[in-house]
């Protein structure tokens, strides 16, 4: 076969130069002399500095860049360009902790070496002998930052490559962490501790039980974390469960969440039950007992750790996935993009948010259709417990589908729940990597497929999430920064004496203006979300009803469940003591379960969407998706200028805002009485700090397109895309009728 | 009631509100031929289903009568490429029949031989009038006599639609040449050609070109007078024949175009095939005899690897997909690797005209599948006007119908043949291009999804005159614009079923889209209706039109209010000299 390539027509060479050699770029103009220097929020301490470095333009194909100063100090990696740049200025949606040339040294997810064009993963061993003429970092946003050293003085150089080898790969240890430095002032409103929920104090506990309508028991034993370390200071367990001293060493129920029914969802760290041991087994009945016991005696039990991946495997998977999105050039990219859907598939990522939402789904269904009580157990109970806690959560309660609803979940079932941040996030580089495993991102990555499937279920946006999946690595805040309750407190109790006046200063995750003012936290909110309808009017048909599914089937999975009596029927609770034997393990095989969620999902379906309702996933293979924005952003050649979702949204908030406006023009004259004629204009135009260009694009408000002339990105390497071999390929289009002509 | 219009079911299962009704809604000319009772659907998706099955000349109508609630299953009878018996009758004298659809499902059937064996089965009427072609009977498109109040047949005009391009003009001509389609029967008979090349030049040129497809404008830059030209593959053979007419014309049309001296021809093939078409006769410019003209090739594969791609694809998808493999099943279809390609090769005219101010000359081989596919694309990536609902009409009028894409042997209407090689589905393909770049720009076209679906039901349904005929020439020979009825007759009598509501109108706007795969999708609303589970949800479009109303509304309110004060001044100013006390009244008691 002859090659695919340019017959006749000059060939257009890929535009791949490797690994650039320094002599081949040209110098804009001389650096300047005075060095600048990052303006250091408070705390930040200047480590080492080097210049001239340059540093790639990222969204350039040519492999130029801009010569600047790069800094290493407690905080980050900051490159400080010599020459001006007006973008930060004119960015809406800018972070006040770090712009796009600063990388907080938590971000760093992995560093390279060119040596001799030859790229090397830089670990603590290479670090002594010499410095790379290039160095790649890979971060943990997904941003991709190449700079060349082989301009400044050697000394210089190495000791920029050293600091920031050593401060982002180095384990270290907790105190070293940028947030123990930080004394930024708190914002004086602390507006947070009026909206999200902490559930840090009994109270917290107490309104969620009443506001769920709970039959549960607080536990307030542990506030000296003397039942166990690895505890919420409170909880709440089922009513029925004795003393817990007496189960000490052994996990028990926690309550995570009543459904209206009464049934209730609980979580246990319990190692999975061999049949050998009998005082664990009997330990195990007790439980399940306890929760059965919840509401009219039934239970279904399910070991987490047996049906869904372990934290290795979703480590695993999580790797290989991001890789594909770790793009140092465009012809990385274009090869890439040939075996898209199959490595995708490879990297099992997308099938392990499918296998959970799935899991989820599952339990939805104890609760909502056949309510049953539910309890859901592991080996630590912190990990996928929280994961399909939340999940179950934010399907079945829409309060949880609000902002602050869903900042209180994360509280409730991470935070105060105890999930190992610390060792989950790796926050500090250690070597012994067993622990790390990015399990709340893959849950964010849960909730991103609700939000594009139901979107106007949701007050809060995509742009939400992505921010809160980078700000888990932000060494500012405490929220994401402990491996459990009472390690956050032996830590910031220890740590306050030192600091002599008040205790640690860092803000919680929630308190948002730390990072964005007002304006670009509006990016928070989706516009499409549909605010329920207030019941003061005659309730007319919800727009919902519009959106009715044309096929429905007869529907014998949901009527709403009857209200039961006080008074139990006997032999109803008789038949429910043989469900809780019979059920005490989750039902049949793996097939049948798929078969019978689907089925409930069906039925969901066919009734009239509720955004205020019960939300379920599809699944099926199409509708689990890449969550481009997370993934995408930084990576120029997806850009589409003009285009995407940021389109859709402009249109939305733009229209949104006249309407409001327009509802504050009647408003106005209701109260004036219509006295006199306004003259004033009723409808203003709030671009909501969209601009008016209608042309951003897709990657806002995350990276700018420096490429304002409209250049498409021509794929390169197209031709060894579809090499066809079959015999259908060389066919002629019509053979028979070819000849005719000549 | 819409459900009794030309609109083709867009669920599988139509739910019947009032069950007790016969609710079989027949068109205008359309006549029940036959019908059957106790007949079993086999739903994939539910199981099977019992009930009657009605057909008519325009369509098959199965209704469900053992089911709360009633539903029913209604399709035009242009849609099927297939019936046919599976295997013997049953012992209880039970049959079974497959019907395959060009619609991306298989529909199966069983039901009792009639007892009476003179008695035709229902599946035989069936098969008669699923294919008419083949039986020696019309195209139910020439009994349908609706009228609407706009005649589609009037949307395109050729010399308005030039006109509006600023043709002719001092470079560009009409030609008269094939007026009587006498220079090449596939071509439309208005032609534009380079004023410095005469009509009998055109007529040489058209022995060198492939089935007289010569080289004619298809759309001028209106700034940069960078032209996109369409033609098919020179007639160049293994002897490496030249024509200097050809040669003359090519170097006219970049002449024609002062702001670059650079002609690119883009060979829609892969250059391989493009080599091996020298064999047949063919083959392509060579940049000896074309002087300052590149070649670029642009590896499109054949109409063959399209209709097998799609055949997987299928495959894929229906009737259920396999969750655990679906991506690597996806990519073993290649038929997004398809639509990249496509849409790269579109992106790379549509830069060289705009960003490079050069004129192209597109071509394959014949100059009817993928020219058009890439000519047409390249056109709404420049050309706001046929991002428009109308303006895409003209598109597909002028790119497609007029210059001849041979629908009638591509979708193969009312032919039993259904392993013609020549079916293909070059069209579908290019309106899955279309969709990917309105989900890229959701903002930049007026027609929505829909539109787009009800496009490819009426490729299918045989029921507008539309896509019926290989050629201008074959249309006018049938009398089509005649005898039957205008897709755009139908759409254009109620556009705002296919007004996208976020719709801008920036007419200087051209979108360059983004071909890389991770920007592709699966167009599941298409590919996947028919699986209940995949029903594509738009609460985006849903919502805004919400927001429009509520706009609407409140603007009213707002003008209302206005109004009511002005009038209020005006009386009170005019009734406060007799009585002042007058003006306190309530603005209520003068309405």
């Amino acid at each position: 076969m002859l090659s695919l390539g340019s017959v006749g027509a000059k060939s257009t060479k890929p535009s791949f130069v490797s690994y650039v050699t320094p002599e081949e770029i040209k110098l804009e103009k001389e650096p300047p002399k005075k060095l600048k220097h990052p303006d250091l929020l408070p705390g930040e301490v200047e480590f080492c500095s080097a210049n001239p470095i340059l540093k790639y333009t990222q969204d350039d194909l040519s492999q130029r860049g801009v010569f600047g100063t790069l800094f290493c100090t407690n905080f980050r990696i900051t490159f400080i360009s010599d020459e001006k740049s007006q973008e930060e200025t004119t960015k809406t949606f800018k972070n006040k902790l770090y712009g796009e040339n600063d990388i907080p040294l938590m971000f760093v997810d992995h560093i390279y070496g060119v040596y001799d064009e030859k790229r090397k993963l830089i670990t603590g061993a290479l670090v002594k002998n010499k410095y790379p003429s290039k160095i790649i970092i890979h971060c943990k946003d997904l941003r991709v930052f190449q700079f060349c050293l082989t301009y400044t003085k050697e000394e210089d150089a190495k000791k920029i490559f050293q600091g920031i080898a050593h401060h982002c790969l180095e384990e270290k240890s907790l105190k070293c962490v940028f947030a123990f430095s930080y004394t930024g002032t708190p914002s004086p409103e602390m507006q947070r501790k009026r909206e999200t929920i902490l559930f840090d104090s009994p109270e917290d506990w107490t309104q969620e039980m009443k506001r769920t309508k709970a039959n549960c028991r607080l536990v307030t034993e542990n506030e000296n974390f003397e039942l166990s370390q690895r505890l919420p200071k409170y909880f709440v367990i089922p009513s029925a469960l004795g003393d817990l001293f007496s189960y000490q060493g052994k996990g028990f129920p926690i309550w995570c969440w009543s459904h209206y029914s009464g049934c209730a969802l609980f979580k246990a760290s319990l190692p999975p039950v061999t049949q050998e041991d009998g005082d664990f087994q009997k330990h195990f009945d007790i439980m399940i007992n306890a929760v059965a016991h919840n509401y009219l005696y039934s239970a279904k039990t399910e070991d987490l750790s047996e049906s869904l991946p372990t934290i290795q495997d979703i480590q695993q998977s999580y790797n290989k996935f991001k890789q594909f999105f770790l793009i140092e050039n465009s012809t990385d990219f274009w090869l890439s993009d040939m075996k898209w859907f199959s490595s995708l598939e490879s990297s099992g990522w997308l099938d392990i948010i499918r296998q959970c939402l799935q899991k989820a789904v599952e339990v939805v269904e104890c609760l909502e259709k056949d309510n049953t009580n539910v309890l859901i157990t592991e080996e630590e109970g912190t990990d996928l417990c929280c994961v399909i806690s939340s999940l179950v959560q934010i399907m079945l309660d829409p309060y949880y589908r609000t902002l602050m609803g869903f900042q209180s979940l994360v509280q409730k079932e991470w935070v105060a729940g105890c999930h190992a941040f610390l060792d989950r996030c790796n926050h500090l580089h250690q070597k012994d990597k067993e622990c790390y495993s990015p399990v709340f991102l893959l849950f964010l990555e849960c909730v991103w497929q609700l939000v594009q499937q139901h979107s106007p279920a949701f007050q809060f946006s995509e742009t939400y999430l992505t921010v809160l999946s980078d700000s888990v690595h932000m060494p500012v805040f405490s929220t994401f920064l402990f491996n459990s309750a009472h390690h956050r407190e032996s830590v910031l109790k220890a740590e306050s004496p030192l600091a002599q006046s008040s205790p640690l200063s860092c803000p919680t995750v929630w308190d948002w203006s730390v990072q964005f003012d007002s304006k670009a936290q509006n990016y928070f909110f989706n516009p499409l979300y549909s605010e329920k309808v207030k019941h003061e009017k005659a309730v007319r048909k919800p727009h919902k009803l519009k959106h009715q599914r044309q096929l429905s089937l007869p529907s014998t999975a949901f009527k709403t469940p009857f209200k039961k009596g006080f008074f139990k029927d006997e032999t109803d609770s008789l038949k429910k003591m043989l469900r809780v034997k019979r059920l005490s393990r989750w039902m049949g095989s793996p097939d049948s379960t798929a078969a019978i969620s689907r089925e409930f999902y069906e039925s969901w379906q066919q009734r009239p969407l509720d955004y205020h309702g019960l939300l379920l996933p599809c699944l099926d293979g199409p509708a689990v998706r890449v969550w481009m924005q997370r993934y995408l952003r930084w990576i120029p050649e997806v850009h589409i200028l003009g285009g995407g979702s940021v389109a859709v949204m402009t249109k939305l908030m733009e229209l949104l805002s006249q309407v409001q406006d327009l509802k504050r023009v009647l408003e106005q004259r209701d109260s004036s009485q219509a006295a006199k004629p306004d003259h004033r204009p009723y409808i203003q135009h709030r671009l909501l700090s969209f601009g008016s260009s209608g042309r951003l694009p897709s990657s806002f408000p995350f990276a700018y397109s420096r490429n304002r002339s409209f250049k498409p990105i021509i794929p390169t390497g197209l031709m060894q895309c579809l090499m066809l071999t079959d015999s259908l390929a060389s066919q002629e289009d019509e053979a028979s009728s070819f000849v005719s002509l000549v | 009631d819409r459900s009794s219009g030309p609109r083709v079911s867009d669920t599988e299962l139509r739910v019947y509100k009032d069950p007790s009704k016969d609710e079989l809604p027949l068109l205008p000319e359309e006549l029940v031929q036959d019908s059957a009772k106790d007949v079993t659907y086999i739903c994939p998706f539910i199981g099977p289903v019992r009930g009657s099955l009605t057909v008519t000349n325009y369509r098959l109508f199965f209704r469900c009568t053992d089911r709360e609630p009633v539903f029913g299953l209604d399709l035009p009878l242009g849609g099927l490429s297939r019936v046919e018996k599976i295997g013997a009758a049953s012992s209880r004298g039970d049959v079974s029949y497959g019907v395959v659809c060009k619609d991306m499902r298989n529909l199966r059937f069983v039901h009792k031989e009639p007892e009476d064996s003179l008695k035709k089965s229902v599946f035989e009427v069936l098969m008669k009038f699923a294919f008419p072609v083949s039986n020696n009977m019309s195209l139910f498109a020439f009994e349908y006599k609706q009228v609407f109040p706009e005649n589609g047949w009037k949307v395109y005009d050729p010399l308005a639609e030039y006109k509006r391009q600023g043709l002719p003009n001092e470079s560009w001509r009409i030609s008269k040449v094939n007026d009587h389609y006498e220079l090449c029967d596939s071509y439309p008979a208005t032609l534009f050609v380079p004023v410095t090349i005469t009509d009998e030049e055109l007529r040489r040129v058209s022995s060198f070109r492939a089935k007289g497809r010569i080289p004619v404008l298809s759309w001028i830059h209106p700034e940069s007078q960078a032209a996109v030209v369409r033609a098919s593959q020179t007639m160049v053979g293994q002897n490496g024949r030249r024509c200097k007419e050809d040669e003359k014309l090519l170097q006219a049309i970049m002449d024609a175009n002062a702001q670059s001296h650079k002609l690119f021809i883009f060979d829609a093939r892969p250059s391989v095939n493009a080599a091996a078409n020298k064999m047949k006769g063919g083959g392509f410019e060579s940049e000896d005899a074309y002087q300052n003209a590149e070649l670029v090739f642009l590896d499109i594969h054949n109409i063959h690897v399209m209709r097998e791609s799609l055949r997987k694809l299928k495959d894929v998808v229906y009737p259920n997909i396999e969750e655990s493999h679906w991506l690597s099943n996806l990519e073993s279809t290649h038929w997004l690797e398809h639509i990249k390609l496509i849409l790269a090769g579109a992106l790379r005219i549509a830069d060289k005209v705009e960003s490079g101010k050069t004129s192209v000359v597109v071509h394959c081989s014949d100059g009817w599948d993928r020219t058009p596919q890439l000519t047409s694309l390249a056109l709404i990536m420049l050309d706001s006007h046929y991002r428009t609902i109308r303006g895409f009409q003209i598109l597909l009028e002028k790119e497609w119908l007029s210059f001849g894409h041979r629908f009638q042997q591509r979708v193969g209407h009312g032919d039993k043949n259904h392993t013609d090689a020549d079916r293909s589905p070059i069209f579908l393909q290019f309106i899955d291009c279309v969709w990917q770049m309105t989900r890229q720009f959701p903002a930049a076209f007026e027609f929505n999804e829909y539109f787009l679906i009800t496009i490819l039901d009426h490729l299918y349904s045989c029921l507008f005159g539309t896509f019926l005929c290989n050629s201008e020439q074959q249309r006018l020979k049938e009398e089509v614009p005649k005898r039957t009825v205008s897709l755009w007759s139908f759409v254009n009598s109620q556009l705002e079923e296919f007004v996208n509501p976020l719709y801008v109108h920036y007419p200087s706007h051209v979108l360059f889209p983004t071909v890389g795969i991770r920007h592709l999708q699966l167009w599941v609303s298409y590919y996947i209706r028919w699986n209940p589970r995949m029903r594509p949800q738009e609460p985006v479009h849903q919502r805004y039109k919400e927001l429009l109303a509520k706009r609407a509304e409140l603007q009213k309110r707002v003008e209302e209010l206005q109004r009511e004060a002005a009038n209020r001044m005006a009386s009170s100013s005019s009734e406060r000299a007799g009585s002042p006390t007058r003006s306190i009244t309530p603005v209520q008691t003068f309405v």
